[in-house]
């Protein structure tokens, strides 16, 4: 390996020696491919002409005041519905340029699973979805687009059945298949390269988020707001804005049904220093190491871990963590489709929950949220949670 | 020296190879589980390795996957591990015990701690299976203070240079993988091992003992043939774990398999 994978204490490369060849290989096609012309046009005619960025930045006309104007990065707007696209489409090229042709993915809310199996489609590669069986459940919608799209859904009936043990499943079924296969990890948790990988083509959000304020608003936002599960559209948006020290980051935990119990998936506020599914983090676990199981009203931030990058900023200091509850993220689900015609993912819901909150002092502030999916996946439960 | 080193000097001179017989500690419950590892022992094992059971175990198939669910079910904790680890030595002084685990079972009770306990209940070697070469020096320093034998895995994908890292960090054997995967019952056994085993060899690694898929007394046969210094045979012992006459079947099966381990 070129690189070490630390963020600080955290990241790392903790997996079998068996698929050390495999990171091996991955890290290698990445460096390589970020230098490669030919891979950035491609790339980015997929982003522009196929998935359809720039995104835009949306300025809230009745959330938000005079004083504190709101602004959503529209990535509920990205072709399949969620950042989880950008991401996904440059790991596709990636795992052509390898000469794979068997993709592999773990979903939670299955937008990561939507996003693999529209690269699936369009690269004609095969691929396979492991998502938990009480996740197939729950988001029942983003199954069927999956499988429409052509992929395999696979249902983890292992531990909590949820997006941990798909990730366990995914690993599993990598270890033996890595030589016709690529594994395309849906955030920036996981094995070094992934954490480095994964950021480097989720910054695109940042990037264009930082000129278009600037565009808009002549200066920088005072705070960029993002919701964090394994951290993955937290990290693509806070990346081009870690160097500019007056901009505030703060990534939004699920805090479930409350902090104060265990029913919540706040890894970063609630968790200690452990190694989960390749990379050394921040986890929700008991006093033996052993990972617990989280809540969260969002399939999407149902999540044991976190990216090891989200631990080191908080490490460092560079990015405050927040909690919001499931109710707090549904009152504001709720009042964006009101307010501003815009039904968002659960997920993003905690993202703007917080930013709702920060604005009743209606100080002179720009805040911008990643408004990081959209919410049709959401539908039957809000439903069912709304009556 | 180490128990071992005593094991593969012992069974040279017996012109056989051994025999490693694996079980989840706990699993189904402590009581159950200390039989069928004094059947493991009885029945002829050479060496016992034994699972200390994690929430989230990557590199394991689903029989051992099951083994840690019902271990952890019944309420296995890490201290309790160390305990029937240290009756099972009581028992039986002279046999190798190696631990297999996962790193954050280390990492949650401090990586000295874990290993100086592992140590004071009579384990000789400990195998962390999400500790590749890549990460594996601070594990190294740690098993040396301890006194453990660190054993690393090496599989036929694992390139030269990462051999010679295995070479100079391991010790007792190297824990050499059958196929490419997770543990599991395998019927046939695909053995292209001669370049590993060289590999080893010139690296200067402690002996290959191969697991992954050892389920059959053929198996056995096929790996000493290869030049193996031991096998170790895992999800096709834990599989009898849930079934009637459990530790008599447990024991039958590991004798069946030591007989195979002839030159």
């Amino acid at each position: 390996m070129r690189q070490s994978g630390r963020f600080g204490k955290f990241g790392g490369a903790f997996v079998p020696e068996i698929l050390v060849p495999a990171l091996e290989q991955l890290e290698a096609a990445f460096f390589d491919a970020q230098r490669d012309a030919g891979f950035n046009a491609e790339l980015q005619n997929l982003l522009t002409t196929y998935a359809g960025r720039p995104t835009p930045l949306t300025k809230c006309r009745n959330l938000g005041s005079e004083r504190t104007r709101i602004y959503l990065k529209r990535e509920d707007l990205l072709h399949g519905g969620a950042h989880k696209t950008n991401q996904v489409l440059a790991q596709g090229l990636l795992a052509k340029r390898m000469g794979k042709t068997r993709l592999i993915a773990e979903t939670g809310a299955g937008q990561h699973g939507v996003a693999t199996a529209l690269a699936g489609a369009l690269f004609g590669l095969e691929t396979k979805i492991y998502m938990g069986a009480h996740d197939v459940a729950r988001q029942s919608l983003n199954v069927f687009r999956m499988e429409l799209m052509g992929a395999e859904v696979i249902p983890v009936t292992s531990g909590s059945q949820t997006l941990k043990d798909a990730v366990n499943e995914a690993l599993r079924d990598w270890t033996a298949s890595f030589a016709d296969t690529h594994y395309i990890l849906g955030t920036v948790a996981g094995p070094h390269p992934f954490p480095l990988m994964v950021r480097e083509f989720q910054r695109v959000m940042g990037k264009e988020a930082r000129e278009q304020i600037l565009e808009v608003e002549g200066r920088l936002p005072d705070a960029v707001i993002a919701c964090v599960g394994g951290g993955s559209n937290a990290i693509g948006i806070f990346t081009d804005f870690v160097g500019d020290e007056g901009v505030e980051l703060i990534g939004v935990e699920p805090a479930g049904k409350g902090l104060s119990g265990h029913e919540h998936g706040a890894t970063i506020l609630r968790g200690s220093p452990g190694i989960l599914h390749g990379a050394s983090t921040l986890l929700l676990q008991d006093s033996d190491g052993q990972v617990t199981e989280s809540w969260s009203i969002s399939a999407g931030l149902d999540y044991p871990g976190v990216g090891p990058e989200h631990a080191y900023l908080k490490d460092i200091g560079r990015a405050r963590y927040v909690g919001c509850e499931d109710q707090a993220a549904l009152d504001a689900f709720v009042l964006l489709a009101r307010k501003e015609g815009i039904v968002c993912a659960f997920e993003s819901a905690h993202a703007l929950s917080h930013a709702l909150e920060l604005a009743k002092a209606d100080e002179d502030k720009i805040l911008l949220i990643n408004l990081s999916g959209r919410g049709d996946k959401d539908m039957l439960q809000a439903r069912e949670l709304l009556k | 020296m180490s128990r071992y080193a005593e094991m593969f000097q012992r069974l040279a001179q017996r012109n056989e190879a051994a025999f490693g017989a694996f079980l989840m500690l706990g699993d189904p419950d402590p009581l159950t589980s200390a039989a069928h590892l004094d059947a493991c022992a009885n029945g002829g094992a050479d060496m016992i390795e034994v699972g200390i059971p994690f929430s989230d175990p990557i590199a394991d198939g689903p029989v051992i996957q099951a083994a840690s669910v019902r271990a952890l079910a019944a309420g296995a904790r890490v201290d309790d591990a160390f305990a029937r680890i240290a009756e099972l030595r009581a028992k039986h002084p002279a046999i190798p015990i190696g631990i297999l685990t996962y790193a954050n079972l280390l990492m949650a009770r401090g990586e000295a701690r874990f290993m100086a306990d592992a140590k004071a209940a009579g384990t000789d070697s400990i195998l962390i299976a999400d500790v590749p070469s890549l990460e594996a020096e601070p594990y190294a320093k740690w098993a040396k203070e301890a006194d453990l034998d660190l054993v690393m895995i090496a599989a036929t994908n694992t390139a030269p240079d990462k051999l010679a890292t295995i070479a100079r960090l391991s010790s007792g054997y190297t824990y050499c993988v059958a196929r490419a995967g997770v543990t599991g019952v395998r019927d046939a056994l695909e053995l292209d091992h001669a370049s590993l085993f060289a590999g080893l060899a010139e690296a200067g690694a402690p002996p290959p003992v191969l697991g992954f898929g050892i389920s059959t007394p053929e198996h056995v046969r096929a790996a000493v043939v290869s030049g193996v210094a031991g096998v170790i045979s895992g999800s096709a012992i834990v599989r009898l774990v849930t079934e009637e006459d459990s530790t008599a079947k447990i024991e039958a099966f590991v004798r069946e398999m030591k007989a195979a381990t002839a030159r």
